[in-house]
């Protein structure tokens, strides 16, 4: 413990620059499921477990046809698509069903739902660890100590301009309006004429897309693995649970924030990575409960 | 003899012939009695006080780590440090004696390891509600899944292999399908005494609204945690017992998220949650079916298996027993005011 303290302030400062920039990486993954995650939360209350199983699944289809060569630009729209549709699917057969019933269902059917994701993507393409290698220049710093992939800058630059384009839909397209006036009141954009089912099946089925979209990046700059979803889903939890719904700016913030926790924790004790995210989740919902408490309210 | 006696008779007859009738399925119908525990026990918080928990498995792996330490450490000199770094080729010869107190002993320690855990875990757990009272718990195991395998003085991520059983194989199964058929019996009449009491139903007025449940005077956090302590005993218990019958543990074996802590769940959706025998038939269809997909759809089993729990929470939540209610509700005792219906029915066509 001492001697990584050590090593990160006195022998070698420049490690945390490397930290720093891994930490910005994925913190960028981490916002664009969480964005999705608080609109699905947001708009139709339901809370979908699955959301770091539909980026893992973003991330092997990509994967997949990568084995093919097909190139990149060509990769991230055909994802986009695939997941959009997929997602539409999974609204019609699953989440139909229990919008309107007690919350924890939601909570438990797409807990389901990531079991079964998770199995099939297993049963399709193993256990390995993957990765995609876009064979790009790495650039290196400092002798060598801090290396940046320019694959991992363009992902980083792919999560800026989609992130953009998100907010940009959000604010002022016509279905963007419509999406946001249904999170505000179903029942009177209903009455102005808004087909409030069809929003929904939109809404889940664009979360999934933005979940593909991530799930792409992960591939180009970090690894998937059938198993790694959960670590998804509950950064994005801790995210949407500390910046609360609807709030961009406070989203990313906290999305860099527990992007930098996590590979700090990492740098510690390998093991800690994995747990990082549910931890910050642990600690924003007790800080949150306490600061409740004083008003004898609770977190509902 | 009523309805439920002779149900009794049944799961008792079953329970005490099955072993001996097919002695190949033993295990199995061990694991059956686990499951029928844990389903009761997550029921009483999660069915009928209203706080669905995912993390009750965090008290099954507690249990399993401190048994195992507690039986090592008792009666091998050299402690349990030296036994696990020595990764399983330390096999110290047990005298029956001490194999069988230790094992009392653990079983007993990590009952109370898991009611202690489950007191400091009730005391910043339950201001939270629903949703979130749900991801908390998961994050709970999740976390100290995570946490045990970093710590060297358990094994680390390679685990422990448990004392051996003095005795045959046959006797072995035997011995750990009684204290499985035991725990699960035990569980069962303290939860049908504890729900025909006062305390019954005040949990489920906590479920059903606690705000008002609180303003009447019942004290609703000592009830919680109640419950939750109850649930956590017993799955220390057998956590301590499926420890021994495994015969090694590691963070895969202790903490199964998402196959026994998801299980549980499941299983008393299935049968209907809320109720005193949801949870039991749902544990019963839901273990045999759990069964035959390993036996029959070997290599697709989970996707089976989650493809059951969709079909369950999605198409058929309230359960089997709740559908029997809906269905039969005079047999259950429950009154439908059917006056009231009409009126709404009236008011609609209106």
């Amino acid at each position: 413990m001492l001697d990584t303290l050590q090593l990160l302030f006195v022998w070698a400062p420049v490690v945390n620059i490397q930290l720093i920039l891994e930490g910005i990486f994925i913190g960028a993954i981490f916002a664009l499921s969480a964005y999705g995650l608080a609109l699905v939360w947001g708009v139709m209350n339901i809370k979908n477990l699955a959301q770091g199983d539909f980026v893992i699944m973003g991330g092997y289809m990509a994967f997949g046809l990568n084995m093919y060569g097909v190139p990149l630009f060509i990769i991230l729209p055909i994802v986009l698509v695939t997941m959009f549709a997929y997602g539409w699917v999974v609204y019609v057969l699953m989440i139909k069903r229990i919008l309107d019933q007690d919350m924890f269902v939601s909570l438990l059917a797409t807990f389901g739902l990531s079991l079964l994701m998770q199995q099939v993507i297993n049963r399709i393409y193993g256990p390995e660890v993957q990765t995609i290698d876009m064979k790009l220049p790495v650039f290196e710093m400092f002798d060598g100590m801090v290396t940046v992939p320019s694959s991992k800058l363009l992902a980083l630059l792919l999560a800026a301009v989609i992130a953009l384009a998100v907010v940009v839909f959000m604010k002022r397209s016509r279905t963007g309006q419509a999406i946001r006036a249904t999170a505000q009141d179903p029942r009177a954009a209903r009455v102005l004429g808004i087909n409030v089912d069809r929003i929904y099946a939109f809404t889940f089925a664009f979360n999934s897309a933005l979940c593909g979209a991530a799930g792409v990046l992960v591939s180009i700059i970090f690894v998937i693995q059938p198993f790694y979803g959960i670590t998804y889903s509950m950064g994005s939890f801790a995210i949407v649970t500390a910046a609360g719904l609807g709030n961009l700016p406070a989203v990313i913030v906290s999305a860099f924030g527990i992007g930098l926790f996590t590979k700090y924790c990492g740098f510690f004790e390998s093991a800690y990575e994995y747990a990082a995210p549910v931890a910050v989740l642990l600690a924003v919902l007790m800080w949150r409960q306490v600061r409740m408490r004083k008003n004898r309210q609770v977190v509902r | 003899m009523t309805g439920s006696n002779w149900t009794y008779v049944g799961l008792g007859l079953f329970g005490i012939l099955g072993p001996l009738l097919f002695p190949a399925y033993t295990l199995s119908i061990a694991f059956l009695w686990v499951m029928v525990l844990m389903a009761s026990t997550w029921d009483v918080l999660g069915g009928q006080t209203g706080y669905n928990s995912l993390g009750n498995i965090t008290f099954f792996g507690v249990g399993m780590y401190v048994s195992a330490i507690v039986q090592i450490s008792f009666f091998y000199e050299g402690g349990v440090g030296e036994y696990t770094s020595a990764m399983g080729s330390i096999k110290p010869e047990f005298t029956e004696f001490e194999y069988f107190a230790g094992l009392f002993l653990g079983i007993i320690a990590a009952g109370l390891a898991g009611l202690l855990l489950s007191v400091i875990f009730s005391s910043f757990m339950f201001g939270l509600r629903g949703p979130y009272f749900a991801i908390g718990s998961l994050g709970l195991a999740i976390a100290a899944a995570e946490i045990t395998i970093t710590i060297d003085y358990v094994g680390g991520p390679s685990g422990i292999s448990m004392p051996l059983f003095p005795g045959d194989i046959e006797l072995r199964s035997t011995f750990f399908y009684a204290i499985c058929f035991g725990f699960a019996i035990a569980a069962h009449f303290l939860l049908r005494w504890l729900y025909s009491t006062q305390y019954g139903l005040a949990i489920n007025a906590i479920r059903d609204d606690e705000d008002k449940a609180e303003a009447m005077g019942i004290p609703t956090l000592i009830y919680k945690r109640i419950g939750w302590g109850i649930a956590a005993f017993f799955m220390g218990c057998i956590g301590a017992v499926v420890g021994n019958m495994v015969g090694f543990i590691d963070k895969e074996v202790a903490y199964p998220i998402p196959t026994f802590g998801i299980f549980m769940v499941a299983a008393a959706l299935l049968g209907g949650k809320g109720t005193l025998w949801g949870p039991v038939l749902g544990a019963i269809i839901f273990h045999v079916i759990k069964d035959a997909a390993w036996t029959l759809l070997l290599g697709f089993q989970w996707i089976a298996l989650g493809l059951l729990l969709i079909i369950n929470i999605v198409y058929f939540q309230q359960g089997i027993m709740g559908w029997l209610q809906t269905k039969f509700p005079e047999r259950f005792g429950i009154v439908v005011d059917q006056s009231k219906v009409r009126q709404s029915e009236s008011k609609e066509a209106a």
